[in-house]
């Protein structure tokens, strides 16, 4: 078994830095949700389609991660509090990677 | 008052085929949902996409799933009370409920099952000042009545299908219809997007595009909305206009039944694995909407779940009667609407 690092900011400021394993096809919003960062049923609402933005998050750290795919970019052109480096966290694939990893959640929205 | 023996709190899946488990212990459904059309998420979230877990189903569209559960309980007629919330309840002295919507409408049942979901899909509001001021006079979320749009200037925001679709909707009924959205690109069915682009062809729709509201302006109701098309805030400018229609989507809120005196917990409502029966006697919570140890949110789970509390419902509703579970293959289906489904008999013959 594999585990990264990652850093989440949660939505009230405080910051966790957890275990995430690369060998279980998850992504950064399973995870914040694994780890109950975020309240149950106001993160991953559509399950992890791209298709509601409550994942949105900001990526702090100089990670070079995967490119938007047409579906996350126009989800993020309609949700609020949106921002350059704004990205929806289940598409954000758990892999090697992404180690050390530092986001923030967006607000509830 | 709309009188019934189960009264179901949420369309979707989960509370489609209770009906249909109601139904085979002759007992009459109304549904209440505070979206304005059946089927909860998969209707309005992600009717296009495919769901592979539904038993027996390889591969089935949530909107087609949708379908299927509302033929499927078809024959029980089931009852709708739709873009309505469930808003209070009340036991009354028959030890029945009183269920009262935000809009007034009242249901009285002996059981009250709550397949609300993740909740009631409230609209996701734009970050702009004084957006209270103006709603319901000049801005709406929501169309219920398109008719109240008959020759008004509308500007619509939003980049999704609802947008595309009202406003192609619109273009017929409104004397002025402004799309507006951040990008060039739009999310939804091709067909829409062409319809808007052949719209905008013939001076229908007046697309603005990257574009936003940035202000509402009017002295009491809505005026004009500011438009920032560029970075520079200088170069915003006003448009007149009596409606604005942002559309960013839905996102679910638990509301108003979160202080029925259920007991939550993360959101859900707490219930036993018995019957799916809540700490208030009576009321059940199935689907996505409850929570016990080991709980999964997935459809199939809702369905099993809809068919133990009905078991229990009418043992509640019936305590001297002995129910006996029948096979559908065994016993058909007898609708309320007389039809009857049945197996058809085998023939025994003899071969000479």
């Amino acid at each position: 078994m594999t585990d990264v690092k990652i850093k989440i900011i949660d939505r009230e400021g405080i910051s966790h830095i957890v275990d995430a394993p690369t060998d279980m096809n998850m992504n950064l919003m399973e995870l914040v949700r694994s780890y109950e960062l975020a309240p149950e049923g106001t993160i991953g609402i559509c399950g992890g389609m791209a298709m509601c933005a409550s994942c949105q998050c900001y990526v702090i750290s100089e990670h070079k991660l995967s490119e938007k795919s047409n579906e996350e970019e126009a989800m993020l052109a309609e949700a609020f509090y949106a921002q350059d480096n704004s990205r929806l966290g289940c598409q954000i694939r758990i892999t090697e990677v992404i180690d050390g990893l530092e986001v923030t959640l967006a607000p509830e929205s | 008052m709309i009188k019934t023996d189960i009264l179901i709190i949420g369309a979707g899946p989960t509370g489609l085929f209770a009906v249909f488990e109601a139904g085979l212990h002759q007992l009459k459904c109304h549904l209440i949902d505070a979206l304005p059309q059946a089927g909860g998420q998969c209707s309005e979230i992600y009717p296009k996409k495919p769901i592979y877990d539904i038993p027996g189903f390889p591969e089935v569209l949530a909107g087609e799933l949708v379908d299927n559960l509302l033929a499927q309980i078809k024959p029980f007629q089931p009852g709708f009370t739709l873009g309505e919330r469930a808003e209070t309840i009340e036991r009354l002295e028959d030890d029945s409920f009183l269920v009262t919507t935000n809009l007034g409408t009242k249901h009285q049942a002996p059981i009250v099952a709550i397949a609300g979901g993740l909740g009631s899909f409230e609209p996701r509001k734009p970050l702009l000042q004084n957006l209270k001021k103006y709603e319901d006079n000049g801005v709406d979320y929501m169309i219920k009545d398109p008719e109240v749009f008959r020759n008004k200037r509308v500007v619509i925001a939003g980049g999704g299908d609802s947008a595309l679709d009202w406003s192609i909707f619109l273009s017929n009924l409104a004397s002025e219809v402004t799309l507006i959205h951040r990008r060039n690109e739009f999310r939804g069915a091709l067909d829409s997007v062409e319809k808007v682009q052949k719209l905008k062809n013939e001076g229908k729709i007046n697309l603005v595009t990257p574009a936003e509201i940035v202000a509402l302006k009017g002295k009491n109701t809505l005026e004009a909305v500011t438009i920032r098309k560029s970075e520079n805030p200088l170069e915003d400018y006003d448009l007149e206009t009596d409606n604005f229609i942002p559309l960013f989507g839905l996102s679910p809120k638990l509301g108003p039944i979160a202080d029925w005196g259920l007991e939550i917990e993360k959101n859900a409502i707490k219930v036993n694995t018995f019957d799916y029966q809540t700490n208030i006697a009576g009321i059940y919570a199935i689907g996505d909407v409850n929570t016990y140890p080991g709980k999964l949110k997935l459809i199939l789970c809702g369905f099993h779940e809809a068919t133990l509390m009905c078991q229990s419902a009418y043992q509640r509703i019936f305590p001297d009667k002995k129910y006996v579970m029948k096979y559908t293959t065994v016993g058909g289906v007898q609708g309320f609407d007389g039809s009857i489904k049945e197996a058809t008999k085998s023939v025994v013959k003899s071969i000479d």
